[in-house]
């Protein structure tokens, strides 16, 4: 197998390994995060607008973490970096 | 017709005019874009603004919006929240207008390049130390790295840059993915399930520019803690005496 083949597999493969692998993490913390909400705001209505805000923040924090799998995952697919050097 | 095809990352590479070392692309065409249609749209409204029972229905829509952004923003400093308007209101208007606007066929959202995300995280790295400083005067806000030893110093350093990169990376991730999540449904399911996709991308759009504006109110609102400090300082020296 040719050095092309081998970058060009490996990154594919592991495009879907970080995708599938970093997002069992931040899944378990946001189901986590939407649980303990919904039961603060079902104890207190009236702390609705205080306690969706910090859900919304907390959750983009979580989120974060995903997103950055995901931009590693379109990097090894779009603009991987050891294609320069196998094509020259 | 597709703009930005679906091997491209970012449509910063779509060159559509050079001329010598200057070159106009995508990003570039639908950034002045959104800026002049709210620009344009803004001036239009305000020119002839009234007050009393004749009220246009456009300067009802401003005044709905402005006055919600003020409120949100008071809600999290519990003090004045008219510093901070044109910041951050800004921001989230042209993030949510350039985010909505996708549904125009043929727009590409800025948000979408990391250039554009990159600029506007940055504008808010420099807002933070501009508020604190402003409020707090320099040296309170200085000393607000060194808290509690000065060990903490470089962490705190490392702080905001990474959660700068942190604002980059999660605008641009959300609506780049899903381009391109639609641009693949495009080819494997076409017709019903990118419509779909679509709306749900036009509802994470908005979630995005909230959260956007509200994580760069939180960051410069933790600048100006220091201050309640200072209060509560000035009040244990002054109340022995």
């Amino acid at each position: 197998m040719d050095s092309v083949s081998l970058v060009a597999m490996a990154s594919i493969i592991g495009a879907g390994l970080a995708m599938g692998i970093g997002s069992i993490g931040p899944g378990l913390g946001m189901g986590q995060a939407i649980a303990q909400a919904l039961a603060a705001i079902a104890q207190q209505p009236d702390e609705r607008n205080s306690l969706t805000r910090t859900l919304f923040v907390g959750l983009a924090m979580i989120e974060s973490i995903a997103i950055y799998c995901f931009v590693i995952s379109m990097i090894l697919i779009f603009a991987n970096p050891f294609w320069v050097h196998v094509i020259k | 017709m597709e703009v930005v095809s679906l091997n491209q990352i970012s449509p910063d590479q779509v060159i559509l005019w050079s001329w010598g070392f200057m070159s106009l692309n995508v990003t570039i065409l639908y950034t002045w874009l959104v800026m002049g249609i709210l620009v344009i749209g803004s001036w239009l409204i305000t020119r002839n603004l009234s007050s009393g029972m004749n009220v246009s229905r456009w300067q009802h829509f401003l005044e709905v919006i402005i006055s919600t952004i003020r409120g949100e923003i008071s809600e999290m400093t519990k003090k004045g929240a008219d510093h901070y308007v044109p910041l951050v209101g800004t921001l989230f208007l042209f993030i949510c207008t350039s985010n909505v606007l996708v549904i125009v066929p043929g727009f590409v959202a800025p948000t979408s390049s990391i250039t554009t995300t990159a600029a506007l995280a940055a504008c808010v790295f420099i807002a933070v130390p501009f508020y604190g400083i402003s409020r707090v005067g320099i040296l309170n806000y200085v000393k607000e790295y060194f808290q509690p030893t000065f060990i903490f110093f470089p962490f705190h350093v490392m702080g905001e840059l990474s959660r700068t990169l942190a604002l980059t990376v999660r605008l641009f991730g959300n609506i780049m993915s899903h381009e391109k999540v639609i641009g693949i449904l495009l080819a494997v399911t076409p017709f019903l399930f990118p419509v779909v996709m679509q709306i749900l991308g036009l509802l994470i759009g908005v979630i995005q520019a909230y959260i956007f504006a509200i994580l760069s109110m939180v960051y410069i609102a933790s600048a100006l803690s220091a201050e309640d400090d200072v209060h509560e300082e000035l009040k244990k020296e002054g109340s022995p005496a």
